[in-house]
C-alpha cells in the first residue's frame, strides 16, 4: 500500500511559519496539531452498547457538558447527550472499526471525521485573555480546567474548546473555517508579542 | 500660548512636574497630566465654548464629565473623531480639537486605530467606583467573590474625587479611596477596570461596557486596541453610578459662566482650578454648601448664597454663620447679564406658590454655580425594566424595588449621606457575594459628608415679563437649545405624555441624552400642565426611556476586529490555495469562498465562463464541489425517515445506487435538494446546498428529536471530511478511469446515479459517484480532506492532455440552467413547489411526507401559480438582469395607469456558449401554458420582447448524459 502520509496536506500548513513567528514560549504560542484522529460516535446512554463502546475506549462515555474522559490515546468529549467526538493519536480507521463493531446492530453511529476537523493549540500565560478576545464562554480557572471540553464559537466561528493543560487550550474548529480561526488568533495575540 | 491664569498654587490630582500643550480652535494652551480638556480650557481662563446648535447663542462649560450639554469638540487625528466632551476628554501633549456648535461630522477617513473586545464572567459586578462602589466591591470582595469594578473616570474615588472636607474612618476621604483601591488590587480575583463606561444592560445580567484604553496615552503603544468592549456576564450587578446635579430653569440660564455647583467644585478641588474670582451660589438644596466652603478657603469671593428654600436648613445657617457669608431665603437668580460671560445676576424672592415677590436687586460676579438638585442615575436599572418612583425627600426619581440579581446604592438610590452610603453599599457587596457562594461580614467604613438635605424642587423660575409660552432665554436642554416656550407649545397642543413631548420638542436627543435636562423637562411639563383639569403630578409624569447607550459608543468599536480580512468567518477546501494560485476570482456562498470563474492571461469574464462551459460540453472540465453540504445517516429506520423527510422515496433505493432528492416545509414549499447515497441497508449520505448545510442538519435533528424520537435514525455532518472534486464533459470517463485504474467506468458498469468505492492510483481511497450537474457525463470523485489536495492535482494532472478546465461557480451555472435544473434559495424562495418547478416526478403519490398534505390545499393547486420557465430574449442579445419582472404585451404602463400587473421574474440569467445566446430562467404566472409566448421585461427605458419556453434549453433528449 502506498505511503499516503506523503500525500497528506493539513488545513494550516500554509499558516505555520506564521503561526511559529507569532508565538512567544513567555506569553502566548499557536500552532496546529495536525493529523490527529476524529470519530464522531452516537449511541444511546447507558445502553449494552455504550458499555461496549467504553470497553473500546477503555473509559466510560462522560456523561455532561464539558466532561472528557480517557486518555490521549483514545479521549472521549462530550458534545450533547448521545453525542461524543473521540479523538485519537492512533489509526482513526481501526478505532472507528472497533466502535463500530461495538455498537454492532444497536442504534448509533461511528464514523471517522479526522478531516472533518483539524486542532489548534494555543498555550501560554495570554492563552486565556486571547480567547477572552473571542469566546463567550467563562474560562476562568474556577470554571474552566484542565480536562474541560465544551462546544462554542470563537469569533462567531462555531468550535470546540478543549483546556488540555493549566495554559494551554485547544480548538477544534472545521476545517474549512481553520484559516480564519488561525488568522483572527494571529490579530489577537498582537497585543502580546509585539 | 495663554497662560494657565487660573490654576491654583497648589492642590488638584494633576501632575504638576509635566506641562502639556494643546490646541482649541487653533488657540493654544496650556495643562497638566490628570486634566481633561475642559479642566484645562478653565485653567487657561477659557470658558467659552462652541455656540448653541440652532440659535447661535454663545454656550460655556456647565458640568465636569458624561452629562456635559455644550463642551462638545472634534477631537483631531488620522480619522478625526467627533462629539467628544471636553469634560471627559484626558489631556495628552499635542492634542488638537474645534469647539462644536451641537454637530460634529464623520470623517470618512478609515479609522486606522485597532479595536476589540474581551468576554469575561464575574460573581460581582460593581458600576461605578464612587464611596458606594468601592465600599460595595471591596465588601464583596471580601469572601473571595469575583468582582469586576469599573468606572468611566481616570482613576477610582467617583464623586470623592472632587471632595475637600469629606472624611471616612477619621481621615480624608482622598485617604480612603487610595487605601481600598490599593486592598482591592491585592484581591486576586478582583478586576479593576478605570476608563471604563457601562453602557448597556440586557437579560441576565448581561452589561456591555467600552473601555477606553490609550486616548490618555501620549504616545499610543501600537499594539494596544484603542477602545475595547467589554462583554460581562455577571451573577450580581451592584450599581453604583451616582446622581447628577441639575441645571436651574432661568432667564438667561445659558450665560457662560452658569455651571453646575459641583461642577465648579470639581474643577476647584480636583484640578486645582478656580473657575471664577466671584462666584454667586444658587440652590435648592445642602448639597451646595460643600462647594461654599471650598471656595472661601481657596480664598474666591462668595458675594451671596441663593437658597430657594423658604427656611435655612441647618447646614445653610451654619454655613451662613461660620463663613460669614449672606445666605438668602426664598432666593432665585432671575436674570443673568454679561457680555457674553455672566457679570451679573438678578435676584428675586420665589414664594411658595413659585411666584416672584417682592423687588430685585442685582450682584455682581463672573461665575453663577447652581444646584436644582440631583437625578440618580438610574439608566442601566431602567434599561433592564426596573421600575422609577418619584421621592419627593430628594426631588429625584429613584429605583422601586430592584431588577433580579442586582441592587442600587449610594446616590443612584437616592442616598446621598456619605456615612449612610458606606453602610448600605457595604451590606449590597456582602450580599451581592453572599447570593454567589461567598459569604462575609466586615463593619463598613464610617464616613462624614454627602450633604443634600431637604430639597425644595423650583422647575421654573417665572421671567420678568410675558407668558411662559414666551420664555424663550429659559432653556431646559442647551444641547439642543429648547426652552419653556418649546415645552409650552408642546403641551399646548395637548401632548401630557414625556416621550410625546421628548420627541416634539427633541429634548434630551442630543448627544448627552438630556442627562442634565430630562427631570428638569418632566419638571416644566408638569408646571405646564398644573391648572390644567386633573393636572397629573411629577411622578405620574415620569422620564422618557433611558435606552442603551448610556453614552456613545463609536461603531468602530461595536465593530471590533471584525473589519477587513477578518470582516466575516471565511469558509475555504482544502484546495483553496490551488485556486489562488491558478488565479481564481472567488465568489461568496453562505460563507464559503468559491472560485467563480478562472480567468486567464487578458481574459474578462465573460471569455473565461465561455472557455470554461465549452470544456464542461466538448471536452472535459473539473469543479472543486468540496462545499456541498454532507450528512451521515445511520439507523435501522434511515430509510423510514428520509421517506418522511423527502417528497421522494428512499426508503427501496438500492445499496451503490444515489437519487436526487427534495424536501419541503410543511407547506410544500421546497427548501433544499440534493443528491443521496444508499452506502448499506442502515446507511445513506446525503448532500444538501452550499448554503443549506446546517439549516437541513437542524431540519433533521429536529423532525428526528420532536416528532419521530421512535425511530432509529441518527446524523453526523461530514461535510469536511470529504473533498469531492467534479470531472464533467464527454472526456471525463477518460480522466476517471486513469485515476481510478482499478474502476470500471463502462456505462454498462458504471451507470448514471451509481457510486463505487475504490482505491485511486496515487493509494487514496475513494468514493466515485456518476451524477451530472450539468447534463454531461460526469463524475464525482470523493475523498478524506486530509488528501483533497492531492485528489484535485491528481485529476488535473490526469487530464492535462485532454485540456482539462477547472471551472467556477459562474459555469456551473450556465452549465445547470440550459438543463433547466433550478438553485434552492436562487429559482425558488419559499413560496415555489416542486410541482411548480416542473418536478412533479419527484414527488411521491402514494407515501407521506412533510408537505405532502399542502398539496390538498386550493392554493397549491391553482393554475396560475408561477411556474419555473426558460426566458430567451428575442433579439438574441440582451442579458436579462436577474429580478427584471416580466409583463403582458399591451399592459397599460403610463403613469396614470396604475400599478402594472406583473406575470413573474427573472430567477437566473446568463450567456449561453452551448446555445450561443443570452438566456434564462424565470417564474411566470401559468408559465407551462404560455410556452411560445413572447413576454415583455422592461430594463432601464427600453421594453424587451422575451419568449417563454420550456426550461430545459440544452440536450432536452439528455443524450449527452451517458457520454
Amino acid at each position: 500500500m502506498a505511503d499516503l502520509t506523503t500525500l497528506r496536506r493539513s488545513p494550516l500548513t500554509h499558516l505555520a511559519d506564521r503561526m511559529a513567528a507569532a508565538s512567544v514560549s513567555v506569553t502566548v504560542s499557536l500552532s496546529e496539531v495536525p493529523f490527529l484522529g476524529m470519530v464522531s460516535l452516537r449511541v444511546e446512554p447507558s445502553t449494552p452498547a455504550a458499555t461496549r463502546v467504553a470497553d473500546v475506549l477503555g473509559a466510560p462515555l462522560p456523561t455532561g457538558c464539558g466532561e472528557t474522559t480517557g486518555d490521549d490515546d483514545r479521549r472521549a468529549l462530550w458534545l450533547g447527550p448521545d453525542e461524543w467526538l473521540v479523538v485519537t493519536t492512533g489509526d482513526p480507521v481501526v478505532l472507528t472499526r472497533e466502535l463500530d463493531a461495538a455498537l454492532g446492530e444497536d442504534p448509533g453511529l461511528a464514523l471517522d471525521v479526522s478531516a472533518n476537523r483539524t486542532v489548534v493549540e494555543l498555550a501560554g500565560p495570554r492563552a486565556r485573555t486571547v480567547l477572552e478576545k473571542g469566546c463567550p464562554v467563562d474560562l476562568h480557572r474556577r470554571s474552566f480546567v484542565p480536562g474541560r471540553a465544551v462546544a462554542t464559537t470563537l469569533a462567531r466561528v462555531p468550535v470546540l474548546l478543549w483546556q488540555t493543560g493549566h495554559d494551554a487550550y485547544r480548538l477544534l474548529p472545521r476545517s474549512s473555517f481553520a484559516d480564519y480561526v488561525a488568522r483572527w488568533l494571529l490579530d489577537a495575540m498582537r497585543e502580546f508579542n509585539g | 500660548m495663554t497662560a494657565q491664569t487660573r490654576r491654583l498654587p497648589d492642590g488638584g490630582r494633576i501632575d504638576r512636574g509635566r506641562e502639556l500643550t494643546f490646541t482649541v480652535d487653533n488657540v493654544e494652551y496650556a495643562g497638566h497630566p490628570g486634566d481633561t480638556v475642559a479642566s484645562a480650557l478653565l485653567a487657561n481662563g477659557r470658558m467659552e465654548v462652541g455656540s448653541s446648535i440652532y440659535l447661535g447663542r454663545p454656550r460655556g462649560i456647565v458640568a465636569a464629565g458624561a452629562e456635559e450639554p455644550n463642551a462638545l469638540l472634534q477631537v483631531g487625528g488620522e480619522c478625526s473623531e467627533p462629539m467628544v466632551p471636553a469634560t471627559v476628554r484626558a489631556l495628552v501633549d499635542g492634542l488638537g480639537a474645534r469647539t462644536l456648535s451641537g454637530l460634529g461630522h464623520l470623517d470618512p477617513a478609515s479609522d486606522p486605530e485597532q479595536y476589540d473586545k474581551r468576554f469575561v464572567h464575574t460573581d460581582v459586578l460593581v458600576i461605578g467606583a464612587g464611596p458606594a462602589g468601592l465600599a460595595a466591591a471591596t465588601a464583596a470582595a471580601t469572601g473571595g467573590a469575583r468582582v469586576i469594578l469599573l468606572d468611566e473616570q481616570a482613576e477610582l474615588g467617583g464623586s470623592l474625587l472632587a471632595s475637600g472636607e469629606e472624611r471616612v474612618d477619621g481621615r480624608p476621604a482622598l485617604e480612603w479611596v487610595a487605601d481600598v483601591t490599593a486592598r482591592l488590587e491585592a484581591f486576586h480575583a478582583v478586576t479593576l477596570l478605570a476608563r471604563t463606561t457601562a453602557f448597556g444592560s440586557y437579560d441576565d445580567n448581561y452589561v456591555l461596557a467600552v473601555e477606553r484604553r490609550t486616548d490618555h496615552l501620549d504616545e499610543p503603544l501600537t499594539h494596544l486596541s484603542r477602545q475595547r468592549l467589554w462583554h460581562i456576564r455577571a451573577g450580581q450587578v451592584v450599581i453604583a453610578t451616582g446622581a447628577h446635579e441639575r441645571p436651574l430653569v432661568f432667564a438667561g440660564n445659558d450665560r457662560p459662566g452658569v455651571m453646575l455647583a459641583d461642577a465648579v467644585r470639581t474643577y476647584l478641588n480636583r484640578y486645582a482650578v478656580s473657575v471664577g474670582d466671584r462666584v454667586v451660589v444658587a440652590t435648592t438644596n445642602d448639597s451646595a454648601y460643600h462647594l461654599v466652603g471650598d471656595l472661601l478657603a481657596a480664598g474666591v469671593d462668595v458675594p451671596v448664597v441663593l437658597d430657594a428654600r423658604p427656611v435655612l436648613s441647618e447646614r445653610a445657617a451654619e454655613t451662613a454663620v461660620s463663613h460669614g457669608v449672606p445666605v438668602r431665603p426664598r432666593a432665585v437668580v432671575v436674570a443673568t447679564h454679561g457680555d457674553p460671560r455672566v457679570s451679573a445676576v438678578e435676584i428675586s424672592e420665589i414664594d411658595d406658590g413659585g411666584q416672584l415677590v417682592g423687588g430685585r436687586d442685582t450682584v455682581d460676579c463672573d461665575t453663577l454655580a447652581v444646584s436644582g438638585g440631583w437625578s440618580p442615575v438610574v439608566h442601566l436599572h431602567s434599561q433592564r425594566q426596573g421600575k422609577l418612583t418619584w421621592n419627593a425627600g430628594i426631588a429625584g426619581f429613584v429605583p422601586d424595588g430592584v431588577v433580579r440579581n442586582q441592587l442600587v446604592v449610594g446616590s443612584a438610590a437616592g442616598e446621598f449621606d456619605l456615612d449612610a452610603t458606606l453602610a448600605a453599599a457595604t451590606d449590597a457587596g456582602f450580599e451581592a457575594a453572599g447570593r454567589q457562594g461567598y459569604p462575609a461580614d466586615v463593619a463598613a467604613s464610617r464616613g462624614v459628608g454627602g450633604w443634600c438635605g431637604p430639597v425644595r424642587p423650583v422647575w421654573l423660575v417665572p421671567g420678568l415679563d410675558g407668558e411662559p409660552g414666551e420664555w424663550r432665554e429659559h432653556f431646559v436642554d442647551q444641547q439642543r437649545d429648547q426652552t419653556v416656550a418649546d415645552v409650552w407649545r408642546a403641551t399646548g397642543t395637548g401632548m401630557r405624555n414625556v416621550e410625546h413631548v421628548k420627541r416634539y420638542t427633541s429634548i434630551g436627543t442630543g448627544q448627552d441624552q438630556g442627562r442634565t435636562s430630562g427631570v428638569v423637562a418632566t419638571g416644566v411639563i408638569a408646571a405646564a400642565l398644573a391648572g390644567s383639569g386633573a393636572a397629573p403630578d411629577i411622578g405620574e409624569i415620569g422620564v422618557a426611556s433611558y435606552r442603551a447607550p448610556y453614552t456613545p459608543v463609536p461603531f468602530a468599536t461595536i465593530a471590533g476586529r471584525e473589519r477587513g480580512d477578518l470582516f466575516d468567518p471565511t469558509r475555504t477546501t482544502p484546495v483553496h490555495g490551488w485556486h489562488v494560485d491558478h488565479g481564481a476570482e472567488f465568489e461568496v456562498v453562505g460563507q464559503w469562498l468559491r472560485p467563480w470563474y478562472y480567468p486567464q492571461q487578458g481574459e474578462s469574464m465573460d471569455d473565461a465562463v465561455r472557455r470554461e462551459c465549452r470544456a464542461a460540453r466538448t471536452g472535459v472540465a473539473m469543479m472543486d464541489v468540496t462545499t456541498l453540504g454532507k450528512i451521515e445517516v445511520r439507523g435501522r429506520d434511515a430509510g423510514e425517515f428520509l421517506n418522511r423527510i423527502y417528497t421522494n422515496a428512499f426508503k427501496k433505493l438500492a445499496v451503490g445506487s444515489a437519487r436526487y432528492g427534495v424536501m419541503c416545509r410543511p407547506d410544500g414549499m421546497m427548501f433544499d435538494d440534493g443528491v443521496n447515497l444508499r452506502l448499506s441497508e442502515d446507511r445513506y449520505f446525503l448532500t444538501t446546498s452550499t448554503g443549506g448545510a446546517a439549516g437541513v442538519l437542524d431540519w433533521l435533528e429536529e423532525w428526528s428529536q420532536t416528532e419521530w424520537p421512535d425511530l432509529d435514525v441518527v446524523f453526523t455532518s461530514v461535510t469536511e471530511q470529504w473533498t469531492t472534486v467534479a470531472v464533467v464533459g464527454p472526456r471525463s470517463r477518460e480522466v476517471v478511469s486513469r485515476v481510478a485504474p482499478d474502476l470500471d467506468v463502462s456505462g454498462e458498469a458504471f451507470p448514471f446515479m451509481a457510486f463505487r468505492e475504490t482505491t485511486l492510483a496515487s493509494g487514496l481511497p475513494a468514493r466515485v459517484c456518476r451524477i451530472s450537474f450539468s447534463g454531461e457525463l460526469a463524475f464525482e470523485i470523493n475523498a478524506s480532506g486530509w488528501y483533497g489536495r492531492a485528489l484535485w492535482e491528481d485529476v488535473y494532472a490526469a487530464g492535462h492532455d485532454l485540456g482539462i478546465t477547472p471551472y467556477g461557480t459562474e459555469t456551473m451555472h450556465v452549465l445547470r440552467a440550459e438543463k433547466g435544473y433550478p438553485i434552492a434559495g436562487q429559482d425558488t424562495d419559499g413560496t415555489v413547489t416542486p410541482q411548480d418547478l416542473g418536478m412533479g416526478w419527484v414527488v411521491s403519490k402514494t407515501k407521506d411526507f412533510v408537505g405532502k398534505r399542502s398539496y390538498s390545499r386550493a392554493d397549491t393547486a391553482r393554475g396560475d401559480r408561477k411556474h419555473l420557465v426558460g426566458v430567451l430574449p428575442v433579439d438574441g442579445s440582451t442579458r436579462l438582469p436577474e429580478g427584471t419582472q416580466l409583463v403582458a404585451p399591451g399592459s397599460p404602463s403610463a403613469p396614470t395607469d396604475g400599478p402594472v400587473p406583473m406575470l413573474g421574474h427573472v430567477t437566473s440569467s446568463y450567456q449561453s456558449e452551448a446555445l450561443g445566446r443570452p438566456f434564462g430562467l424565470a417564474l411566470v404566472k401559468s408559465g407551462r401554458e404560455r410556452f411560445g409566448e413572447v413576454l415583455l421585461a422592461p430594463i432601464g427605458d427600453r421594453l424587451v420582447e422575451v419568449e417563454v419556453t420550456s426550461p430545459v434549453l440544452y440536450d432536452p433528449e439528455g443524450t449527452k448524459r451517458d457520454g
